[in-house]
């Protein structure tokens, strides 16, 4: 039954060909991604005509590899410049949502923490068209009153930075929490007996305290706001980040270059899980 | 902690921030949401108030019917998510050595860091017709032509699974990793079978954990676009896409509006259905 218990030859194999089963449902989609990436043919499918590099680095006509390709490498950048201002304010929100709901005692605090927990029960569709209509309403309403014609509210690279950390902050805010709880608040009190000002002694103890898990919740944070797509969708200008692109050309149809860009983003997004889980061994 | 001068102004640093997040982003475009979708016509017109929006989703057959395909593939995806993900999780907490403990678990997660649509992508090569399952089977002779696997409700619902196991398998693995051993090992020792175990002890203890998990599961799969639309082709009919379609092609952000409505007010009625079901608090299951 578990580990301490005898248990028959044949429940054992059964688990754990049901795990490799399992492993194998999950990995096989991401193999033959990176796979074809390398395949020299005009399409993303088999035949195998032989390994090939110009998928990547390919500069056209017929072939033209990722770093050569304006458009997806343009949406790339647009969201990495997303993500980077995500991961800073909501890593920002969600610290003081977390020091607010572990430390302070307040009115109505059990209706504002419930309140910060809906995003995770409201689906990113709903979040991307009310964020689209308040501030198209607010805009309107600046128009016609005052004149002005203000850039922040039309559709473009703030209005989706605000969408998505309206989101993620709540993902960042309970990962610190989870942590803040363990935290033995002694040592705060020990710190300011001797003098420290209860700033000081966030800043030099407790922060130090919350570091893995505030470097972890800004990879999650990164990783949240670059696969983006739903709450993106109605908000993007005309500057549209990565996962919208992509969607555009899997959608219609194209050629290997998806899969060598699939090829990058699953090595990326490889390397920044296994230092986080590395980061995170170390200092726990 | 004393309430005096620099407290104040660092409970002020902590709450500002977060009153506005919550307002701005949350509160603010829900109530928007709400007063848009009862505003009446075309858009622009600046009608006054009406009920046109929501009648208009249950005069249409195709809109309401949509709604009760979603709502209860959505149901059916997230029983199927939590038998599968199950075992796994049970597997990873008490059977696998310590050592390949932390392996499985990062293994585990690490497909789930990739994005969503590099996923689908990866299930579309594999299934479509040219795809490379069918030049598989055509290559070892067990099909005469090639198949299109593509573009079905089957292949829609694993595809969904797929996307979002994930957001079962953690928190049932935090709920099993605190259940003492020693209950399965006295259950065991007194006689009680592997069923008796599953349906006594390790289902209501894990309740929470599944609760969670089955939340986040059918909200997120209520609320997915790429997955049915990729996948599901041009006969998906997924409530998003409505949503979707009323905003985009049709520029009626108002029906959009009640729409969206509807859909955020109809599901947290079957989350509460489900917490009354199963007997289950939502602070306890969100925590």
């Amino acid at each position: 039954m578990i580990r301490s218990l005898p248990s028959s030859g044949l429940y054992r194999w059964g688990f754990r060909s049901y795990v490799f089963c399992y492993f194998f449902f999950l990995f096989a989609p991401l193999l033959v991604t990176c796979l074809l990436a390398f395949n020299d043919s005009m399409f993303p499918s088999l035949p195998w005509k032989g390994f090939t590099w110009d998928w990547f680095f390919s500069e056209g006509p017929t072939k033209i590899g990722f770093f050569h390709d304006q458009k997806n490498l343009r949406s790339l950048w647009a969201s990495l410049k997303v993500a980077f201002s995500v991961t800073l304010l909501s890593t920002l929100l969600g610290t003081c949502a977390a020091f607010l709901f572990e430390q302070e005692e307040f009115r109505f605090k059990n209706a504002m923490y419930f309140l910060m927990l809906a995003p995770m029960v409201i689906p990113g569709v709903i979040l991307g068209i009310s964020i689209l209509m308040c501030t198209n309403t607010l805009g309107l309403f600046f128009e016609k009153t005052v004149g002005w014609d203000v850039e922040l509210l039309r559709p473009g690279y703030w209005l989706v930075v605000l969408g998505q950390v309206s989101f993620i902050s709540t993902f960042v805010a309970l990962v610190v929490i989870a942590r803040l709880r363990k935290f033995d608040r002694t040592l705060e009190e020990a710190a300011m007996n001797l003098g420290a000002g209860r700033m000081a002694a966030i800043w030099f103890v407790t922060l130090r305290y919350l570091r893995p898990a505030l470097i972890g919740s800004a990879a999650v944070a990164f990783l949240m706001s670059f696969e983006n797509f739903n709450t993106t969708l109605f908000l993007v200008g005309s500057e549209s980040t990565i996962p919208i692109t992509l969607y555009l050309q899997v959608r219609d149809g194209s050629t290997p270059v998806i899969n060598a860009i699939s090829f990058v983003l699953i090595l990326t997004s490889s390397v920044i899980a296994l230092a986080n889980v590395f980061i995170a061994r170390r200092e726990t | 902690m004393h309430k005096g001068g620099s407290g104040r102004w660092i409970f002020l640093l902590f709450f500002m921030p977060v009153a506005l997040w919550l307002l701005l982003l949350l509160v603010l475009p829900h109530v928007e949401l709400l007063r848009m979708s009862f505003v009446s016509g075309e858009f622009g017109a600046g009608g006054g108030v009406t009920w046109d929006n929501y009648l208009g989703f249950f005069h249409e057959p195709i809109y309401w019917t949509t709604f009760l395909r979603t709502a209860i593939y959505s149901i059916a995806v997230t029983l199927i998510v939590l038998t599968v993900s199950l075992p796994i999780a049970f597997y990873a907490t008490k059977i696998a050595g310590a050592k390949a403990q932390g392996f499985l678990l990062v293994l585990l997660l690490l497909p789930f860091w990739v994005s969503e649509l590099v996923r689908v992508y990866g299930w579309m090569i594999i299934l479509r017709e040219s795809g490379v399952l069918s030049s598989f089977m055509l290559a070892l002779g067990l099909w005469k032509e090639p198949v299109e696997l593509l573009y079905n409700d089957a292949v829609m619902i694993m595809g969904l699974v797929y996307t979002t196991l994930l957001f079962m398998i953690v928190p049932v693995i935090s709920v099993l990793e605190s259940l003492d051993d020693s209950l399965i090992e006295a259950a065991y020792d007194l006689g009680a079978g592997k069923l008796a175990i599953w349906r006594r002890i390790i289902i209501p203890y894990a309740m929470p954990g599944i609760m969670s998990g089955s939340i986040v599961v059918f909200m997120i799969v209520f609320g997915s676009y790429l997955t049915p639309k990729l996948m599901g082709g041009k006969n998906s009919l997924w409530f998003t896409e409505q949503i979707y379609n009323q905003f985009i092609t049709y520029f009626n952000w108002n029906q959009g509006s009640a729409f969206g409505f509807l859909l955020l007010l109809l599901s947290s009625a079957i989350i509460w259905v489900a917490l009354k079901l199963t007997r289950q608090k939502l602070s306890d299951v969100l925590k």
